[in-house]
Order: structure tokens, then sequence, then C-alpha cells
């Protein structure tokens, strides 16, 4: 077995030229032997999977060496609407992620070297980090719930607008009667009253539990001379009822602010219904007018955004994929700015340099080999990311979500299994690491 | 050393399993309480979807109740869980599959068998015909051969709904469609939103649809366009995509609106219905919305929640059709063990040591419907074995590039429809170009 792991990899277990010692000889055998396990696993794990999957990427959905396809699987990579997404959303990754979490991590590093409880603001930041990408994706997912009751963020939102433009108390309710119509958010009887008239407004779609506790059978009010009179009540029974008639069984609206417009649409009067939902306006002159309910009554409650919706889905990722790193960037920088020489900013700011100067033309600088580390690193880890994308996005936007590495995962292992597609997948996303990879490798060498 | 103590081990347990083996069935015989063939034996590996939590343990019964006529062959019963599509693929394509698995999806299992990959179990075909109705084993056909047995089978066409809130409305189960949306309209008015639908599994969608389908237009028609014989941009896609967005379309009567549902997942869908205060009236699915229903709310079957069968829209024999989903039993290998098995499984007591827990439809028509536990799980697994026409899942039928991946194919362009209900000319299109490709790259 240790023979052929040694024989499958000919650069190395090379034999030495004939014309080497015996001695010489020794110590290639004893080399070979001491890498042999080493580079068994290699092998097994790294350089034999590489390398079918960049065969298999040639072959179709069937079969193995037998359905040749050519570079079709790659044509596809390129001409499929799902992939495509894919791929400029991970251009769109790499453009933000990296380069915010290098800058907020060096913000971070600066500022907790001057404020107490560095440690734990430090600690704090880090957390992220502990927790898997995948907790994270489903804690997030949760947070971004676009029903304020269930999300985080949501639930903020609503606490804020809540101050500024509360609900109303019945939020939900639409007319009943086609008469009665919408007009700037309040609802107007279009049939014109006049004094000794009565204004029926019927409300349809409140549940019994957002009935007022006091509410009780709604009663038809008996016409007055010189007042315009009417009532409020829910419009419904079980089954359905008669649109637009008072019946037994259906309560009036107390509490609901009704109002006498005239025909210009001028709000005259105004009042609140009763609890069987009646209402008066009295001493009205002659003329014509619409009797209306305030548009207070139905000020829609704070819906919450949509942050796992179509538009918002992947601002939402890269908020709390950054979260994740930011602790890695803020430990790395802050471990690179304590190594720095104290003195050169000592002697900057003796030099009369303001704090902003120093931090652009001295600190920056000379974290220079730090802040690049930070930013390939995040470069490789956003190119191959995959987890929070799985965990966070809802089913209906992986389309609009899609990553390189989720494309790959649906084209091999979900998609009925196309390895030939899944392969193409996984060595274009190869090629794109190389190069940052060799840039890593390149400046390691110089570094060491 | 050791190598001949294992040895010595090994052989004394057999010896020590034979003898127990053979004084069992000796009893057994002795008693005449059960016909035992001691002659086949063997073991079989079988990879399926039923976790400790979720019917591992009632498949266990079902072998319990095979091996008491083969107690020589020994299930080694694999629990992979929601992940066996994957697993099954990989282990095919690495040439080691499992001797039998189960597949939800039947489009897994045209393209194995077109590969070759599977064995034909037309030995079964005899018990199969005598269990089953001919509907049943065409199921399992794929290009002419027999090929997988459904064991399990779950009603897709069923509509659960919250009994307080059709109560509050004033409105009992509909027969018909256009009772339905009139019905729908009543629960709006009174004040709870009247459909619960789980957008974001693209599946709940296709579901909806197939049922509509069905009903507008019968097996036949269902099965071709399944085949892809009918195109998608055909006029009873387009029909039966107009009827659908009577229900997408009304989005102030969607829990959530149509933003939320396309958030909200199966899951969430029945627990908008069912939690308290309830979200909507009415979820679109199938029997196992039950076992969310108890698992995740406090409603109580009857008072709290109940089933009617999706309405019928053209009147007609299938106008009653039943959807289903289920789980295909296929066969890697083939031996005297293997087929003693999947023969077993097609008859009625293999059904029933899983049918009389709960939770389990089948299309076996010598299970009698009293065996099911309680009302509602017999209002919605009866209907299976009766009913005159059945038809499998459209989606799982497809290529499972087009019927059944997440965000693409079928479920996502569904899930681009809920979005905006108007566009069906173009969702056709789109559904048709998809199709094409999938059904070009399966050949």
């Amino acid at each position: 077995m240790t023979a052929g792991g040694i024989t499958a990899e000919p650069p190395i277990a090379a034999a030495p030229p004939p014309s080497a010692g015996p001695g010489r000889l020794g110590r290639y055998l004893t080399s070979a032997i001491f890498l042999a396990p080493a580079l068994f696993m290699l092998g097994v794990w790294m350089v034999y999977p590489a390398v079918y999957t960049i065969i298999r990427s040639f072959f179709g959905q069937t079969g193995f060496f037998g359905h040749w396809v050519g570079i079709d699987n790659y044509k596809t990579l390129f001409t499929t609407s799902t992939l495509t997404t894919a791929i400029k959303n991970n251009a769109i990754w790499v453009a933000v992620v990296p380069a915010l979490v290098t800058a907020i991590g060096l913000v971070f590093a600066v500022l907790t070297e001057r404020v107490r409880w560095a440690v734990a603001f430090k600690t704090v930041v880090f957390l992220p980090m502990a927790i898997s990408a995948f907790a994270t994706g489903v804690t997030w997912r949760i947070m971004y719930q676009q029903d304020p009751g269930l999300g985080a963020v949501n639930a903020l939102g609503k606490t804020i607008s809540g101050v500024f433009s509360p609900a109303g108390v019945l939020s939900s309710a639409s007319p009943s009667i086609p008469a009665l119509q919408s007009k700037g958010g309040a609802l107007v009887l279009k049939t014109a009253t006049h004094p000794g008239g009565v204004a029926l407004l019927g409300l349809t779609g409140i549940a019994p539990d957002q009935v007022p506790k006091s509410a009780v059978q709604a009663v038809q009010p008996a016409p007055k001379p010189g007042d315009v009179v009417g009532a409020v009540w829910r419009d419904f029974k079980p089954g359905g009822g008669k649109v637009g008639v008072l019946e037994k069984g259906e309560v009036g609206l107390p509490g609901v602010t009704v109002e006498l417009r005239d025909a210009s649409g001028k709000t005259l009067q105004s009042t609140k219904s009763k609890p069987d939902g009646s209402f008066d306006f009295s001493k009205v002159p002659a003329g014509t007018y619409h009797a209306a309910i305030g548009a207070q009554t139905f000020a829609k409650p704070f819906g919450g955004y949509a942050w796992l919706g179509p538009n918002l889905i992947v601002p939402s990722l890269l908020i709390s994929y950054i979260w994740i790193w930011a602790g890695f960037a803020m430990v790395v920088i802050g471990a690179g700015l304590a190594s720095m020489p104290r003195d050169v900013l000592e002697a900057a700011r003796t030099d009369g340099a303001t704090e902003w100067q120093t931090f652009r033309r001295v600190t920056v600088p000379l974290l220079m080999p730090v802040l690049s580390v930070v930013f390939v690193t995040m470069i490789i880890n956003v190119l191959k990311v995959f987890d929070i994308v799985y965990a966070l996005a809802p089913q209906s936007e992986y389309a609009k979500a899609n990553v390189i590495a989720l494309a790959m995962y649906f084209a091999a292992f979900q998609g009925g299994g196309n390895f030939g597609v899944g392969s193409a997948i996984a060595v274009f996303l190869f090629l794109l690491v190389i190069p940052v990879l060799a840039l890593n490798i390149r400046r390691f060498k110089r570094e060491s | 050393m050791t190598r001949t103590r294992i040895a010595v081990v090994a052989a004394g347990a057999v010896a020590t399993a034979l003898l127990v083996a053979g004084l069992a069935g000796a009893r057994t015989s002795s008693t005449g309480r059960a016909h035992q063939n001691l002659a086949v034996s063997g073991t079989i590996t079988f990879d399926g979807i039923w976790t400790a939590s979720s019917g591992q343990k009632q498949f266990a019964d079902v072998v319990a109740a095979f091996n008491k006529t083969y107690p020589n062959v020994h299930v080694k019963y694999k629990p992979v869980g929601d992940s066996l599509p994957t697993v099954l693929a990989t282990a095919v394509a690495g040439g080691n599959p499992p001797d039998m698995a189960d597949i939800a999806q039947p489009g897994t299992v045209a393209q194995f068998a077109k590969q070759g990959k599977l064995k034909p179990i037309t030995y079964a075909k005899s018990v199969i015909g005598a269990n089953f109705a001919s509907a049943w084993q065409q199921l399992g056909t794929y290009s002419g051969k027999l090929y997988a047995l459904v064991f399990k089978a779950a009603n897709k066409s069923v509509v659960w709904y919250n009994v307080p809130a059709f109560k509050a409305a004033g409105v009992t189960p509909p027969k018909t469609f256009s009772q339905l949306l009139t019905d729908a309209k009543t629960i709006k008015s009174s004040g709870t939103p009247a459909y619960s639908i789980g957008g974001a599994d693209g599946w709940t969608l296709t579901d909806m649809f197939e049922n509509i389908y069905l009903r507008t237009f019968g097996a036949a028609k269902y099965d071709q366009l399944s085949e892809h014989k009918i195109k998608w941009t055909d006029g009873s896609v387009k029909t039966a995509l107009t009827t659908m967005a009577k229900i997408l379309g009304d989005t102030s009567n969607i829990a959530g609106g149509t933003s939320g549902a396309l958030q909200y997942g199966f899951n969430d869908s029945v627990t908008n219905a069912f939690g308290s205060p309830p979200k909507a009236a009415m979820v679109f699915e199938a029997d196992f919305v039950g076992g969310v229903i108890s698992s995740s709310t406090k409603a109580k079957p009857k008072t709290g929640f109940n089933t009617f069968t999706w309405p019928a829209i053209t009147p007609g024999a299938d106008a009653g059709g039943v959807e289903i989903g289920g789980d295909l039993f296929v066969t890697f290998r083939d031996t005297p063990a293997i087929e003693a098995f999947v023969k077993f499984l097609a008859t009625a007591p293999a059904a029933e040591a899983w049918a009389k827990q709960g939770g389990f439809g089948t299309g076996n028509k010598n299970v009698p419907s009293s065996i099911y536990p309680d009302p509602i799980t017999k209002a919605t697994e009866a209907p299976i074995g009766s009913a005159k026409s059945v038809v499998f899942d459209m989606s799982d039928e497809q290529p499972p590039s087009f019927g059944a991946t997440a965000g693409q194919g079928e479920w996502g362009l569904f899930q681009d429809f809920l979005k905006n209900p108007k566009d069906v000319a173009g969702i056709q299109k789109k559904l048709e170009a998809a199709a094409a490709s999938a059904y070009k790259k399966g050949k």
C-alpha cells in the first residue's frame, strides 16, 4: 500500500539518478517513507478528487466515460440565468464584503485601543465568529422576518414608527357597500345626505377579537329633523348576512371617528360613535353632505420591510456575513496594531500631526500587510460562500440570492444529480480562487 | 490468535442463532400459527427517508411482520433522512447502491431506470395486481417495465380548515371551486384571511396547480402534461393557471399578503392557520398537515381543525380524483430474499402494520378503512385506496432539475407566478423553456 502511494507521486518518489551513491539512496528512501503517509492522504483526498472533478466536468449527466459532452457543461454555466445570477452575485460579494469587513475591522481595532472595557467589547464583536455560519443564517432568517411580531429587525422598525404614526383601531377593516369609498385614507359615503337623513357606514373584514369590548347590537337610528344621524357597524354575521342592512347579530363599532363633510370635502363636524355604533350630527344647516370615517381609524400598522424579499435579500445576506467576519478582522488587525512601533506614532504626534493625519499617514501604511492579509482572506472566503446563503435565504429567493457554491450544490446534488454541470461549476470556482491564492502564497514567501 | 478467537466466537454466535431460529420455527410451526419459510435467507440493505422521529419504528414493525414468515431474512434499514436523494445519487454514481431504497420522486426512479441501475420487479406483478388497482402498477412502470412499488402514499387532494374560523364566518366546507371562492370572500369579510400559503416552499404551489389541473382536465391529460407530451404553453395550462390566479391574486385574502406568503414555508403556513389567534382559515396541502398541527399547535381534531376534499372544478369522473405523493420502493439487486420482501410489501398485512398507527396511506384495496386509528386519518387516507383515478404528484414525476429543485424550474417559476399572478402567458413561456431544457438533458 505504501509503495503504491509512492509510485502514484512520481515527482517526489522519483528514483535517484544511478550515479548517486548508496548513502544518498538511503536518504531518499528515508524521506520518502516519512513523506508517504502525508502524500497518500493528499493524493486520496486532494489530488484525486480534484483531477476527477476536472475530468467529470466534460461528461454529461448520466455517464462516466461514454457520454462525452465537451465544453457543454461550461456553456450551460454561462447561459443559464440562475447560474449567471450566481456569478453576478459573487461579484457583488467580492466587491462589497472584503472592503467593508477590513474597514469595519480597522475602525473597531483602532477604537478598542482607546476605550475602557476593551476586552468586553472585543469579545462581543468576536462572538459571532464562534457561531457556525449555518446557525447564524437561521438566526438572521428569523430576525429578518417581515412580520414585526416575529422578526426583530422589523419589530424595531415598528416600535419607532409606532411613535410617529400610530396604527388605527380598525386597520384591517374595509367597506361593505360599494358606495362607501376610500379617499385619502378615509372612507367617504358617496351617497349624499342631508339634514333629516340617515347615513349607514357598514364595515367588514374585522375579526371578532378586534371588535371593541363595549360594542353592542347595532341599531339603525331613527331620522331626526335638522340632524344627520347614522351608524357605523360590523356589517357581518356568520354566513355573510345582507350587505348594507343592520341585522340581528351585527354589532356597532364604538369609538370610531365619524366626520360630516360638505360637497367640497371639507370636514364640518366630527364625532365618535356610541356602543351601538350610532352617531348624531346636530343642528346641520340645509344642504348636501357626505358622512365619512376619519383616516386615522384605518391607519395601517407598520407592516415591516421584506428583508428576505427579492429586492433586499442580497443586502440582507451581506449584512449578516459582515456581522460574522468583522470580529475576525478586528482581532487580526488589533494584533497588528499592538505590534506596531509606538515611537513612530509618537514622532508623528510630536511633529504636530493631527489624530486623523496620524491614522491616515502612519497607522494605515504600517498596517498594510495585515490589512491585505485580511482583505485577501476575505476574498477567498467570499468566493466560496455557501452555508449562510443556504440557511438564510428562503427557497423562494434562492434564484435571486444564488452564489456559485450554492449553484454547484443544487446542480450536482439537488437538481437530479447532474454531476457534470456541478463539476464544471466547481472547476470554475476553483479557477476564480487560484489567482487570489497565488497572490497570498507569493506574499507569504516574500515575508519569510 | 486473535483472529481465530473471533472466528470461534462468530461460529458460536451463528450456531446459537441457528438454534434459536430453529427452535422458534419449530415452536410456531407446531402451534400452526404461521407458515414459515426458512429456506430464504440473506441480508437486505435498505436506505430510507424515515428517521427515529418520523417513521423508522413503524417501518421496523412492517419488517417484523415480514420476519414472521421469513425469519432468516435480515433487513438492515439505514435512516438516511431528508438527504436521501443526495446520498442515493452519490451511491449510485459510485457504483455501490443499497439493495433497496425508498424514493419519493418518480422522476428519479425514471432516471435510474433509464441508466439501467434498477432491477425490474416483474416477479411481484401478480401480487401487486391482486392488491392494487391497475393505476398503481402504472405509477411504478417505466418504459414498459415494472420497477417500483408505491408502498406509502400521501393524499395531496386535501384542504385543511380552521373550524372556529369557518364557524365565525358561517360557512361550511365547499364542494365546488366556485363555492370555495364565494366562501373565501365571506371568510375575509369575517375578518380572517381565507388562504394560508407556504410559498417559500415551491412544492406547495405546484401541488395547488396540480390539483386544479387534475380537477379541470382529468387524469389522462394530467399524465400527458407530466410526461411533457402537452406543452406548458398549451391552452389547458392557461386555463388552470387562470383558475389558480383567482386564489393567488386575491392578495388581501392571503395571510401576510403576497410577500408574506413568499416567506412562509410549509410549516409556517400550517401554524398560521391553526395557531391562536389564527392568521388564516385554510391550508391546501396533503394529509401530513395533520402531523404539523398536532406537533406545533394546540388545535384539536374536529373542534379546532378538520379537512375537506379539494373541491370539484369540472364535473366528471375525475372531479374527485386523488393526487398522491408517495414512497416508491425500488430494488438495485435481485436475490430471493429481496423478491420475498417486495412481494410481502405488496400485501395487505404489510400496509396494515403501519396504517393502524396513523400517518400512512396506501393504494392497497385490501386494506380495510377501519384500520385507520381516528376519523380524520380515515377521511384523508381511505380515499387513496378507493379513488377511481389516482395521479402522482406531477412535479415529482418530471426530471428533478425541472420539478424538484429549490428556486429553479417549476418550483421557482410558480413562486414567480405567486409574485405576479397576472402574467399567465409569461409564466407559461418560462415553464415551457425550463421543461424543454430539462427533458432534453434527461435524454
